[in-house]
């Protein structure tokens, strides 16, 4: 039995059209159709979060959605922080406070993290460990990740305070 | 760790699934969040033959309030009912959010629905304990049309329910709005299924506790509601001494197996303890209390 | 990394290569009598259904060139055949186009397995019909009197205080968040057999691959890409790994294999299941006079390529002691079979159990004859002016700061006002552990010897070449998961050169490319790669310097490096460009005297014995009573590993062994039945803990500069994981001092606590008897 699927899927901007078996997982869509390695996985059943994405702006474990459940849908991908050579001010800050160490578990975080910034948030280093609990890393013992996620934060809202500001003004 | 094959189905309204479902046999399954579902393909615990993927049906997805009772579709995500502070919400049903935040993981609650929840029936599932604390009723669509199921009947032990394999659970409707209720539990870790689960719900009325409702999660096959106790602090001053009786009656009634986490006795503990937190949780904040507090 | 550019095994595209799962076996101990592949062979997609015999029975033999008694030669297949020893262990590999069709295969292969009763705890060793390896009827497969006393009686009998006590540690698994993976595929232009596999070790790992496949070192080129944490899991060559590398070789097509994550719990290889039987002599003012340990190692079916069984009992009975003047002491320490996977040498082997068990000695003898915890350690501590100590085991100590980390670490939490903290009346209970310890790194080949292995790793081998730009490649047989190795490598040679770090570029991970190494595990590559890649940079210094010389006119003994130029000393003005040498050395070398002789390029090599690394840990914990939960809400580590070359990095490797050690002592444990079937297979069941488990963690330096070491630094990747287990019960103890607590065994369970609490305690050990 082959059940296969004709979509299409809005992965970081660009529209991509496949032909998916219907139990290839979105993230193995990602991974090996698209040729996005940046989406890990690690666990394959939920709990890590290395294969986090964004599937219209929420984030989810790509590794539980089918990549056929994505089809008329936008999906981000770690791939899509960066501006060219530019990174992110996550990633930036990610490598300032020594977020990663091997690096496999970091694009989930990423990912995770954005979508928690993306809802501007009060960002306090409780609700971010809170949040950040989502997702399993192995090698830095996190505070690295909650500083870099912490300092985003305050960031943004700063930025977006300036920004208020001067629309006021 | 990759699923077995299936078949997949994506259906735009209700009746679509049941006839779907009927169509395609005992072998076929209803995909809402996954969250549950998919976990348990990828480890090849469940090989359902065919999904009927209700997700773009967006109908289901929905908080509506009618007279005393909260209607939630079927397909609403934890985090919609987290985020909620809606006046239909909080009035009477301000536990909701609190409570949905124990579930898993931001991610998992952004993707997770609240009829697969009450479809899956873990007995450690926040909404299947809230369905019981709030007399919930299902509303399940079927071969033979819409069927309203009280939850008491709802439940059929462990990961079972009375629905039929062409079922589709359209709604949850949590009845008896009350002014005080918590929910509180312990997990090893943050966002892990609770090794236990109290909620507890109750209005004041004359410096009386009245309509009174306690459930455990996570101790017995389905959640458990604890009438004995209830009736102890049914009429009771809503005080410490009345929350200790209370927890002290649970955590006798119930019958944990040795082999189950900790075994017996730590059970037992982890019960009465809970209880009275719960209780103490929801005087401490009455219906109005800000979302953080159903968290340790 | 941060761009999702990174590449690690499962990354690396390769658009026909088939993928391979594994049939593992359903039962932990049984005779294979039958296996058939038919139904899966016919599943449209499957390459191949290979069993070991269609392999040619391929196996690897891990021993210690020791005597019978102590130690018995077994041997690891890498399918089962006849026998199965573990549930999970691979049976017959299914070769398909993709790993779901693989999957499907694998389902439908048929064993027949004549089951035998299991053996899943040292209490029931003996007990089967059926050993479970012929050779060692009793299940003994390493047994070593290390030390011997015949005075130790005496001491026992004249002693003020003998404690005896037993400590156990459970099972547990190093689960790196990328878990094993590999590629391989038979290049016939090249003669070679290239495998990519996640790996710390790509030398052994040839060597491995090529002795059980009968193959030519130079027919094997093994590549570790990206690793994605290792933690010692991936310092061993895996059974999967060589059968993928055989598929290759049959087949002449690529075959790829990733593990999963219940495969990574279930079926690859754990560690840490020991149990100590120690008993203590102390005199009157608290002095541990001797030191008595019969310690057995539960090291699951099979031997494991290279390292053997041996690592975990040697490594105990040896180190026992630390930081301690234990006056007189005896070990025995053995290892045992039983139908549980194979154990692999998981970061911090044997020290975090011998930390836990001589911390919580000092912590009990310290309440038994009344002296203050942080005295009682002072007193027994070996002190400054008595290094270099030769302790009662054999072993000599380079200084450290032993009790400066204590009396420092002793400040720091109490400038943190942990005391207070302590005392808070709020319904919780909260208790304070502080621990030090030592750890040996960067073992070399003179340390390492004393094991017998046949082959004795320890030593390392760097080249530095600069090109005709003058930009700098760095080759190290050491290989990195993580550990920032590109940044301080780079540091050190470019620091030697006097050149910008962005200029130098580590190579590691092939060996095609690095002539020899012995890869990334017991803190070794800062120190020993690390140190070789500054001879070799120092060498390529003085090369350049004699080019400058002659360019200049001036003696190269006068010539500094700096900024990327090469000047004679107190001569302003007089310089040349580096990038200039270069470029002259490469195209213009019928200018110099000694024209072609003049490559810039130096090979370095390092092999030290190995140094001491101290550290001291405090942990804060919380007890709620409620629930028996324990939170670990503050951590101090003060840490001395000789010269910081990159105290981030540093800092990294520090929470990263913290957080794993806190793990151990709280959450992470692997469960098995009574029958041996795991019962921790998923990460709902195996807690690694989340941000919200692990707290900040606060780190002071000290630096003991070490003189074996070219850059006076010492290895440091362990430590983390080394102290907290014991600093974290000696915390919980401390915070139920109140209800007499004596907690020995790790993981603590809520349940543990909760029978403290409810003076039924003898609940502990029991426990941990009933599940492992
Ligand atoms: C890491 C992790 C942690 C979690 N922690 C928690 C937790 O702490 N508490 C908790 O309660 N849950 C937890 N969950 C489970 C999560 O809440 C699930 O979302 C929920 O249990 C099931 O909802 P779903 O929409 O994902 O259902 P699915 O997984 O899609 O389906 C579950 C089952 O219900 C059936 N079903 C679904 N919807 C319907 C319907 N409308 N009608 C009929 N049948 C239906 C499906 O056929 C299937 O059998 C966790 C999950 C993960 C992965
Ligand atoms: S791989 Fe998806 S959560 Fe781990
Ligand atoms: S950096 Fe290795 S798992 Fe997080």
């Amino acid at each position: 039995m082959k059940d296969q699927h004709l979509v299409t899927i809005e992965v970081n901007g660009r529209e991509h059209e496949l032909l998916l078996d219907a139990r290839r997982t979105l993230a193995d869509t990602l991974r090996e159709d698209l040729g996005l390695t940046g989406t890990h996985l690690g666990c394959e059943h939920g709990i890590c979060g290395a294969c986090t994405v964004l599937l219209d702006d929420q984030p989810v474990r790509s590794c539980l959605v089918f990549g056929v459940q994505a089809d008329g849908h936008q999906v981000r991908t770690v791939e899509s922080l960066a501006d060219g050579d530019q990174l992110s001010d996550l990633q930036q800050a990610f490598s300032d406070h020594h977020g990663l160490q091997c690096g496999f578990c970091t694009p989930g975080f990423l990912m995770l993290a954005e979508a928690y910034l993306e809802t501007e948030p009060e960002g306090g280093p409780q609700e971010v460990r809170e949040v950040l609990s989502a997702n399993l890393c192995r090698c830095t013992g996190y505070q690295g990740i909650v500083e870099a996620v912490t300092v985003v934060a305050a960031d943004r809202r700063e930025k977006a305070a300036v920004t208020q500001r001067a629309g006021d003004a | 760790m990759k699923p077995a094959p299936f078949e997949y189905y994506r259906a735009y309204a209700p009746a679509e699934v049941v006839e779907l479902l009927t169509g395609l046999g005992d072998e076929a399954k209803v995909l809402a969040g996954g969250q549950s579902l998919v976990p348990m393909m990828n480890f090849r615990l469940a090989h359902p033959a065919a999904l009927v993927d209700i997700n773009a049906i967006a109908e289901l997805d929905y908080v509506r309030r009618e007279g005393d009772s909260l209607r939630i579709g079927a397909l609403t995500r934890h985090r919609t009912l987290e985020l909620s502070r809606a006046p239909e919400v909080q009035d009477g049903f301000s536990l909701l959010p609190r409570a949905a935040r124990w579930i898993g993981h931001y991610p998992i609650r952004s993707r997770g629905t609240v009829g697969g929840s009450i479809a899956h029936a873990d007995p450690a599932a926040e909404w299947c304990l809230l369905a019981r604390l709030y007399d919930a009723d299902v509303v399940v669509l079927g071969g033979q049309g819409t069927r309203v199921v009280p939850s008491a009947d709802w439940f059929t032990g462990f990961l079972s329910t009375v629905a039929a394999t062409n079922d589709v659970v359209t709604e949850v409707r949590f009845n008896r709005p009350r002014a005080f209720g918590a929910l509180t539990e312990y997990a090893r870790r943050r966002g892990d299924f609770a090794i236990a689960a109290a909620a507890v719900a109750f209005d004041v009325v004359d410096g009386r506790c009245r309509d009174v409702s306690i459930v455990l999660g996570a101790v017995a096959g389905e959640p458990l509601r604890v009438t004995e106790a209830e009736a102890l602090v049914e009429g009771a001053e809503p005080a410490a001494p009345t929350w200790a009786a209370a927890a002290r009656i649970a955590a006798a009634a119930i019958r944990p197996n040795a082999d189950t986490y900790g075994g017996e006795r730590y059970r037992r503990h982890l019960v009465d303890t809970l209880i009275q937190r719960a209780f103490a949780e929801a005087f401490a904040s009455d219906a109005s209390v800000s979302a953080a507090s159903g968290i340790r | 990394m941060l761009r999702g550019a990174g590449r690690f095994v499962g990354d690396i595209a390769h658009p026909r290569a088939y993928y391979v799962a594994f049939v593992r076996s359903p039962v932990a101990y049984g005779r294979i009598t039958a296996i058939d592949t038919t139904r899966a062979r016919v599943l449209p997609g499957v390459v191949a259904v290979l069993t070991s015999a269609d392999l040619q029975d391929p196996e690897l033999v891990a021993v210690l060139e020791r005597p019978n008694e102590e130690f018995v030669r077994t041997a690891m297949p890498m399918l089962a055949h006849d026998r199965v020893r573990y549930a999970g262990e691979p049976i017959a590999a299914v070769v398909a186009e993709s790993r779901y069709v693989a999957e499907d295969a694998a389902e439908q292969v048929w064993c027949d397995i004549e089951e035998f009763a299991a053996i899943m705890s040292l209490d029931e060793l003996g007990s089967s019909a059926a050993p479970i390896h012929p050779e060692a009827p009793d299940g003994v497969l390493v047994d070593l009197t290390m030390f011997e006393d015949e005075h130790i009686a005496e001491t026992f009998a004249a002693a003020s205080l003998v404690l005896e006590e037993t400590f156990r540690s459970a099972r547990v698994s190093a689960s790196p968040l990328e878990a094993r993976a590999c590629l391989a595929e038979w290049r016939a232009r090249d003669e070679q057999l290239v495998l990519h596999a996640s790996t710390q070790i790509p030398h052994q790992m040839r060597t491995g691959v090529a002795q059980a496949l009968d193959l030519a070192e130079r027919q094997v080129r093994v590549i570790a890409p990206d690793v994605g944490g290792g933690f010692g899991l991936k310092c061993v060559v895996g059974r999967e790994e060589v059968v993928v590398a055989a598929i290759a070789l049959r087949l002449r097509h690529a075959a790829r294999w990733c593990e999963d994550r219940r495969e990574n719990l279930t079926a690859s290889f754990h560690g840490h299941e020991q149990e100590y039987r120690v008993r203590a002599a102390f005199d009157d003012d608290g002095l541990i006079l001797s030191l008595d340990a019969d310690i057995r190692c539960d090291i699951g079916a099979y031997s494991v390529y290279p390292f053997s069984c041996g690592v975990e009992p040697l490594m105990a009975a040896s180190e026992l002691p630390g930081i301690y003047k234990v006056g007189r002491y005896a070990a025995r320490a053995r290892g045992f079979a039983t139908n549980k996977p194979p154990s692999a040498p998981y970061r911090g082997v044997s020290r975090p159990q011998i930390v836990l068990v001589m911390e919580r000695l000092m912590d009990k003898a310290a309440r038994r004859l009344g002296i203050d915890r942080i005295e009682i350690r002072r007193r027994n501590t070996i002190q400054p002016h008595e290094f270099p100590y030769t302790g009662s085991n054999g072993i000599t100590y380079e200084p450290g700061s032993y009790v400066e980390a204590l009396d420092l670490c002793a400040d720091a939490l109490k400038k943190a006002g942990w005391w207070d903290r302590r005392e808070c009346t709020d319904g919780r209970l909260r208790g304070i552990g502080i621990i030090n310890f030592s750890e040996r790194t960067a073992y070399g080949t003179s340390t390492l010897s004393m094991r017998k292995m046949p082959m004795t790793p320890g030593f390392d081998v760097s080249y530095v070449c600069m090109d005709p730009t003058g930009d700098v490649v760095v080759t190290t047989g050491t290989c990195s998961q993580g550990q920032g190795h590109e940044t301080t490598f780079a540091q050190l040679v470019a620091d030697r050169l006097g050149i910008r770090p962005e200029r130098v570029k580590l190579r590691q991970g092939d060996t095609n490319l690095v002539s020899f190494g012995w890869g990334t595990w017991g803190s070794r590559s800062l120190v020993i790669g690390g140190g070789a890649a500054t001879v070799a940079a120092r060498r390529l210094a003085d090369q350049i310097k004699s080019v400058a010389g002659e360019l200049l006119e001036a003696n190269a003994s006068d010539i500094d490096l700096v900024d990327g130029n090469a000047q004679v000393r107190g001569v302003s003005g007089s310089q040349i460009s580096i990038d200039e040498i270069a470029a002259t050395v490469h195209f213009r070398s019928h200018t110099l005297k000694n024209s072609g002789e003049h490559l810039l390029e130096a090979r370095g090599m390092a092999d030290p014995s190995g140094m001491f690394s101290n550290a001291s840990h405090a942990a804060l914990v919380e007890v709620d009573p409620g629930t028996g939960d324990v939170r670990v809400v503050d951590y101090i580590v003060v840490e001395d590993c000789g010269v910081v070359v990159n105290p981030t990095i540093v800092e990294g490797q520090v929470r990263g062994g913290v957080a794993q050690g806190i793990a151990a002592a709280l959450y992470e444990e692997l469960a098995f039945s009574p029958d041996g079937q795991p019962l921790s297979g998923t990460f709902m069941d195996y807690l690694l803990p989340t941000a919200s488990e692990v707290p900040s963690i606060t780190i002071h330096h000290l630096e003991t500069p070490c003189d074996q070491t070219e850059t006076g630094s010492k290895g440091m990747g362990e430590g983390g994981l080394i102290g907290a287990p014991a600093a974290v019960v000696a915390a919980v103890n401390d915070a139920l001092r109140g209800y007499g607590a004596d907690i020995d065994c790790i993981p603590i369970h809520p349940a543990d606590v909760l029978a403290v609490l409810q003076g039924t305690s003898a609940a502990q050990g029991s426990r941990l008897q009933e599940t492992s």
